[in-house]
């Protein structure tokens, strides 16, 4: 049975990002449900795949008025949702169900409607982390990165300038959430959250949604956007609690999940001219340009610091800003897809000339685990 | 401090029993050779169950750490602190806070060595680790 190839039909983001006080995690990621269905034009009695994260699928299904007979809860962390469109391309070509919408929202800022539990006292991390003071991603997220210091020489003015690569790039983008110009010297000076990671280096906190609408090629020509084709995707877990990563500088995770990504889509680095790497922390798109395969281990510092990833550089990263500058809801990988559909589409504020292929990859809770989607227009496809 | 108090299940037990009594116990796979952490009812390499318990050295030295500024509830009085990963001399990993020692980098370099210490922390017996003394 071989069936088409699997695109990206619908794509939106919840009308507001930001700060959203007077909406429910719920009603963020409906409103982007509702703006991508509107975005492809499909019937919405069409949607018979549902795809979350936080919520039960059927819970954001009954809420939004659909059916689904395919439902994908799988909760991985922020990369849920590039888990969710690769699952659904293998829901799709097995003719379990025909169209997946997937979707995210969170009030992460103003916390409406935010009930989603933390490990329990007797969870691994309850029992082994926690105990010692842990509180949240910052406390845990960036604890590689003086191993990483020590054994690659990663400068603290380059790690600074992850940061500011990013905020040249919202400074394009009107919806960003941070757009005022920043330096290295600004980064440096803002106060440790946690030693050696600085405020200006940590995420933002922000309310927002998105959605995604998938379904085979054939189905979408009708429809009136471009499609996104999906070249290849990957994920991988490594660990429950970030104590038993293997490596404190580089992810297994991120590795497995980029080489399967790679196999799938048959393409070489040199033609992805594009890149969303899931930056809750600034050490993260160092980490991700050496796992993903793109620059040997230890020169991801140097490389961004020279302004390689920003506005002009060679290989733009994060166009929209990232989490750190553009929004972070909590579970930020959506975004990072959202901004890939738009370079691929021509249609981001930032837009980088001739986007042909385009890599998103997420990082799912304290290196969890990982998921990686390789995204093409219809000539990257055919090509 | 205070802070969060570890819930044992019957797989870690056995860790939780052996730290009131001031021993840092964790498991070995008689069949790998090898120590693991955290417990389990199995080996996770070979899947097999020729487990063991074993006192280890306390030994350790300090991998990776971060010094905590933003407490998590409970550790208000305590900032700034040290959340570390040791690496014990057996080989396994563990989280820790690094005590007997200012929350300084430059009194705290990577691969320094180190050595457990018990204390009661919410009625709890945790391992902390702090510099080791001469040998
Ligand atoms: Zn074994």
């Amino acid at each position: 049975m071989s069936r088409g190839r699997i695109v990206i039909a619908g794509a939106a983001e919840s009308t507001e990002i930001g700060r959203v006080p007077g909406m429910s995690a719920l009603q963020l990621q409906v409103d982007a449900a509702r703006n991508a269905i509107a975005d492809c034009g499909i019937e919405p009695a069409a949607i018979d795949g549902l795809a979350t994260a936080g919520h039960p699928p059927i819970d954001v299904a009954h809420y939004l008025g659909v059916r689904p007979r395919y439902v994908d809860g799988t909760r991985v962390g922020g990369c849920s949702f590039l888990a969710h469109v690769r699952h659904a391309a293998a829901a799709i070509q097995a003719g379990h169900c025909e169209v997946v919408l997937v979707t995210h929202g969170q009030s992460g800022r103003s916390r409406v409607g935010m009930t989603y539990p933390d490990p329990g006292p007797e969870s691994m991390h309850g029992q082994f982390e926690r105990p010692f003071g842990t509180k949240g991603p910052p406390s845990m997220l960036p604890l590689g990165v003086l191993r990483y210091m020590k054994d690659f020489g990663l400068t603290p003015e380059q790690l600074a300038s992850v940061a500011v690569a990013q905020r040249r790039w919202a400074a394009l983008t009107p919806r960003a959430f941070k757009r005022d110009p920043l330096t290295v010297a600004d980064v440096l000076a803002s106060p440790y959250v946690d030693y050696p990671i600085h405020r200006l280096e940590c995420c933002l906190v922000t309310d927002g949604g998105g959605a995604l609408v998938i379904m085979e090629e054939e189905r979408a020509k009708d429809l009136r956007r471009k499609p996104v084709y999906v070249l290849g995707s990957g994920e991988s877990s490594e660990t429950p609690i970030i104590t038993t990563m293997d490596d404190f500088t580089t992810s297994r995770a991120f590795r497995v999940s980029a080489a399967q990504a790679f196999r799938e889509a048959r393409i070489a680095h040199a033609e992805v001219h594009h890149l969303m790497i899931y930056d809750a922390f600034a050490h993260l798109p160092i980490f991700g340009l050496e796992d993903l395969g793109f620059l040997p281990r230890g020169e991801a510092g140097p490389f961004i610091e020279a302004g390689n990833t920003s506005p002009g550089g060679q290989l733009p990263l994060n166009t929209s800003g990232g989490g750190l500058s553009y929004t972070h809801t909590g579970m930020y990988g959506m975004f990072a897809i959202q901004e890939s559909v738009r370079q691929l589409r021509g249609e981001a504020t930032a837009q980088v000339d001739g986007v042909e292929i385009s890599l998103a990859h997420g990082i799912g809770g304290m290196f969890n685990h990982a998921a990686t989607l390789i995204l093409g227009t219809a000539a990257a496809a055919v090509g | 401090m205070s802070g969060a108090v570890p819930e044992p299940t019957p797989d870690t037990l056995p860790f939780w029993e052996a730290a009131g009594r001031g021993v840092l116990s964790i498991q070995r796979c008689i069949d790998c050779a090898a120590h693991f952490f955290y417990p389990r009812d199995h080996c996770p390499t070979c899947l097999g169950d020729r487990v063991e318990w074993t006192e280890v050295s306390g030994r350790a030295t300090l991998h990776t750490y971060l010094i905590c500024h933003d407490p998590a509830p409970g550790f208000e009085n305590d900032v700034p602190y040290v959340i570390a990963i040791v690496e014990l001399e057996e080989g396994p990993r563990m989280m820790s806070n690094i005590v007997g020692v200012e929350p300084d980098p430059e009194l705290l370099p990577l691969d320094l060595p180190l050595e457990v210490v018990f204390e009661e922390r919410n009625s709890v017996v945790l391992p902390f680790f702090r510099p080791a003394g001469p040998a």
